[in-house]
């Protein structure tokens, strides 16, 4: 009976061991700013989103581990898939993190309920980086907590061949009963209430709960056409054509063409939802020198671009904007042009009350 | 009759395997797809070396299933003792409820119950952060204590009481006694249940989900995984641990069958037996 | 007797107190929380507002039960004719049923959507020989099967291991006694073997009436069962843990009354074949 313990070991060790090892190469970066070793040793958590870094899939740079060669510091790296589950990581306290990169709204909440440290904008030479556009937004108009990350808006993917023929730019096509079974939403409250908002007109951030019962009914209408509620799970869905239409983020639409070529994108004529996703350092944050050195690395030219390209979301950074060689250079879904910009609304922080009400409303829509 | 049950039983593992593997065919997928196979290619396994969030969550599972197990057949065994020692009926019923509680509840309402004890905890002494090693490992030895308890106390009713005795009696401590004469009469259920703590513990989603903080163990990483869109080296990770797992059960049934003949197998069998069953037969 | 066993009634207490600290006082916060607003006060509003959830246990316990029962049909067949092969091939035959549940049950899940999805292995398959696909992924059926498939280990064991150690003598008796293989089968092993069938069936309820997992992947997170529902309360954060706690408390109450029927129901009988 011994033995099976001692085999356990053994073969769990040697599993460890084979395992270990390293197959990455550090790419040649040219800095604008500092980094040395001064801060070496310490451990620094980072909680971002899912698939959002480069992480040297593929020949990319692989932006923690760059990181800890050049300052020793660790990086622990950790990811969310929505701004709520964020939210009540941080506000429950269980744990404590130095960098998270939330949405604009949840800046705004965080700043109201005082989670957030200033951040110390002189630690941050790179700063100046950021086009003059995202700076002083209406979440934090004094650019003290927040430095933007990344941008972009919701549109539409569809697959052409399933579609098969001309789409609508609406969001109508969501509710379209030709794609019975075809169609996705997504799985969390605030987005899938803006699907059903837009189409009604609404504006983002009702306070009046009848428009949010009106949204809540349009969605429940969806559910007998819809094929799913997905949040990342979207990439697999698209890229194999199990699906059809699918409201998601746009440069996440350009990362499954890659992998799909017969996916097709639109920006829906009633409008859509813009967002700025930004690093703030939380209250608790243990360290932020480390943070703040982080922070500044982000906004590195050959780091932006490389996040920026994996990514595939609209950069904020002049450096990536303007670089030609940049592999999004000019594209016009990241980037349209003036004219073709189609109408945006931010969400912003809504009132506890009515929060809670579309909060249970979507259990509701669930359970309908 | 003979042949239809065989491919009942047959059928039956085809069903228990299909998924299984499903897996290991798409580990060794070209592409990055698990949905459509496009060739073979071993890409994955060899990427799987520089992968540190996947290494690092095998290592904290492995830690923790180890360590958990350890302490958990400690007090556990200990406790038996203990507890069969007990005389009052009531106060031996008081407990032995108790101890199942983790067992019969779901999974997600003892995460959920712990959690809000280490929030609770956390807040009272003014932690920054209140959820990390120390609260899945409590967790981790929490779940596992009723598996553990219940499998050696089965062992130790079927101890004769005079055994002890005589060991007193020829001039044993209570200590000696009990390492030398009730220890090695327990150790089948003691090691049963080591074995079933150290299994639960490698395999727990929920409860870590609830309490890990960031000290991710490799399910919740596979959850996480779950969430985007999973790559073939997931899946190549799972089947190296099937094949090591496979490998090692299969290595223990030729050892046993070798060393100690139909004993053993009844033994085995009657222990593990023994433990799923009282779930519902104890109190 | 008396000093001794008192010396061995204290080596208990580490145990003891572990099990206060975190098995009693977390139930107590829960309940805490259950019966209190953000504010700590007294209110019974966190219970009250679970009607909402009313379909989410309804269809929780309704899968939950099919399940179990399919599991039931499919594994009590496997057990009695796993018991019927030679010492070796049972021992064999353990080891292949218990070898999925080594390995992380979110995966075996996962795998199931390659082969039910619209565009999985089973669809492939039909739309090459010229059949219509079939709609199998997100389906109740889907959710169910993954249970089943999930959870069906731990209903065959414990049967198998009732079923292999009941008296050969009892069974020959019967034949002669003139019982034909279905009386056999209703007279003496049903009745022997409904310890074993017991737990099973509280292995498999349990984790699958409060599974959150399971219809996220094979359900298409289009319902919520009542895992879903407390895990989706509690990602909202701390202003949730008071309803979040109500319907966690209200699940547990609901498997223990669940499981005190159940035990009611063998404490009589049955009982003694397992010691």
């Amino acid at each position: 009976m011994k033995k099976i313990i001692c085999l356990l070991t053994v073969l769990f060790l040697l599993l460890t061991c084979t395992l270990t090892g390293c197959g990455y190469r550090y790419a040649d970066l040219d800095l604008r700013g500092k980094y040395d070793q001064s801060l070496a040793g310490t451990e620094l958590t980072v909680y971002n989103w899912g698939e959002y870094i480069s992480d040297g899939e593929d020949g990319a740079i692989d932006v923690n581990k760059e990181f800890e060669h050049l300052t020793g510091i660790k990086v622990n790296y950790l990811t969310f898939e929505s701004n709520e589950t964020m939210y009540s990581q941080i506000k429950t306290g269980g744990v404590s993190y130095d960098i998270i990169i939330p949405s604009d709204y949840m800046i705004e909440r965080l700043i109201k309920e005082d989670l957030l440290q200033t951040v110390d904008l002189s630690k941050i030479s790179n700063y100046d980086l950021i086009e003059q556009k995202y700076k002083g937004l209406y979440f934090d108009p004094q650019d003290e907590y927040s430095v933007p990350y990344n941008v972009g808006m919701v549109g539409v993917i569809y697959n052409k061949t399933l579609v098969n023929g001309e789409i609508e730019h609406s969001w109508q096509a969501l509710w379209d009963a030709k794609y019975e079974n075809m169609i996705l939403n997504f799985n969390n409250p605030r987005d899938a209430f803006m699907t059903a908002q837009m189409r009604l007109g609404q504006d983002l951030n009702t306070l009046n709960t009848a428009d949010w019962d009106a949204a809540a009914d349009l969605l429940k209408k969806q559910k007998s056409i819809l094929q799913s509620y997905v949040m990342d799970e979207i990439f697999g869905k698209m890229e194999t054509g199990e699906a059809a239409v699918a409201p998601y983020y746009a440069g996440d639409y350009l990362i499954m063409l890659e992998n799909n070529p017969d996916l097709g994108f639109f920006y829906p004529k009633e409008g859509t939802n813009i967002f700025v996703d930004s690093a703030c350092i939380p209250k608790n944050a243990k360290h932020v020198e480390a943070a703040l050195l982080y922070i500044n690395f982000l906004l590195e030219p050959d780091i932006a671009k490389a996040n920026a390209e994996y990514i595939g979301y609209a950069s904020p950074n002049t450096a990536v904007i303007e670089n030609q060689d940049y592999l999004y250079y000019q594209n016009e879904i990241l980037y349209p042009a003036e004219a073709d910009m189609p109408k945006v609304q931010y969400y912003h922080d809504i009132d506890e009350s009515v929060r809670s009400y579309y909060e249970t409303l979507w259990s509701e829509v669930k359970l309908y | 009759m003979k042949l239809l049950s065989r491919l009942y039983i047959a059928l039956i593992i085809l069903f228990l395997y299909a998924p299984v593997a499903v897996m290991i065919l798409f580990s060794f997928n070209a592409s990055s797809s698990v949905w459509v196979f496009s060739g073979f290619s071993s890409r994955w396994y060899a990427g799987l070396s520089s992968n540190t969030a996947m290494l690092n969550a095998l290592q904290h599972t492995l830690l923790i299933a180890l360590l958990s197990a350890m302490i958990s057949t400690v007090l556990g065994t200990a406790a038996s003792v203990g507890i069969e020692a007990l005389q009052k009926r009531l106060t031996n019923k008081i407990v032995m409820s108790v101890t199942q509680i983790p067992m019969m509840n779901a999974d997600i309402v003892t995460g959920i119950s712990l959690m809000l004890l280490f929030i609770f905890f956390g807040k009272l002494l003014g932690l920054r952060e209140s959820l990390g090693f120390a609260t899945v490992l409590i967790a981790h030895i929490t779940f596992n204590l009723p598996y553990v308890i219940l499998s050696v106390i089965p062992r130790l009713r079927q101890t004769d009481a005079h055994l002890s005795e005589a060991a007193l009696d020829l001039g044993c401590t209570p200590p000696q006694a009990f390492f030398k004469v009730i220890l090695p009469s327990i150790s089948t259920g003691i090691v049963t249940g080591f074995i079933m703590a150290f299994t639960l513990s490698l395999d727990d989603f929920v409860i870590s989900y609830f309490t890990c903080g960031y000290y991710q163990t490799l399910p919740i990483i596979i959850y996480n995984m779950t969430k985007k869109s999973v790559k073939p080296d997931t899946y190549a990770l799972s089947t190296i641990i099937f094949v090591a797992v496979f490998v090692l059960l299969v290595l223990y049934n030729v050892l046993q069958t070798r060393s100690e003949k139909k004993h053993a197998a009844a033994v085995f069998k009657a222990n593990e037996g023994d433990t799923v069953l009282m779930k519902g037969n104890e109190a | 007797m008396n000093k001794k066993s008192f010396g061995s009634r204290l080596i208990a207490a580490p145990y003891l107190v572990w099990s206060a600290i975190f098995i009693v006082v977390p139930l107590i916060i829960m309940f805490y929380f259950a019966l209190t607003d953000q504010n700590g006060v007294f209110t019974l509003a966190n219970l009250a507002s679970l009607g909402l959830y009313k379909k989410a246990f309804g269809i929780s316990i309704l899968y939950a039960a099919v399940a179990t029962v399919i599991t039931l049909l499919l594994a009590y067949p496997m057990a009695y004719f796993m018991t019927r092969l030679s010492i070796s091939s049972q021992r064999m035959l353990f080891m292949i049923v218990m070898i999925p549940m080594w390995m992380n049950f979110l995966i075996r899940t996962y795998s199931w959507i390659t082969i039910l999805a619209n565009t999985g292995l089973i669809n492939t398959f039909l739309t090459k020989l010229g059949l219509k696909p079939l709609q199998l992924i997100n389906t109740p059926g889907a959710v169910i099967l993954g249970m089943v498939y999930d959870f069906i280990p731990y209903m065959i064991l414990p049967i198998y291991s009732v079923m292999s150690k009941l008296d050969k003598s009892l069974l020959e008796a019967a034949e002669d006694l003139g019982s034909d293989s279905f009386g056999k089968l209703r007279r003496v092993i049903l009745p022997l073997t409904k310890p074993g069938v017991i737990s099973g069936i509280t292995m498999v309820f349990v984790p699958s009436v409060s599974t959150f997992y399971i219809s996220q992947k094979l359900g298409g997170n289009k319902t919520m069962l009542i895992g879903d529902a407390i895990e989706y309360l509690f990602n909202l954060g701390p202003s949730y843990y008071n309803v979040a706690s109500a319907l966690s408390l209200v699940l547990m109450l609901m498997i223990l009354v669940c499981l005190f029927i159940m035990n009611r129901f063998t404490d009589d009988e049955g009982g003694g074949v397992l010691m």
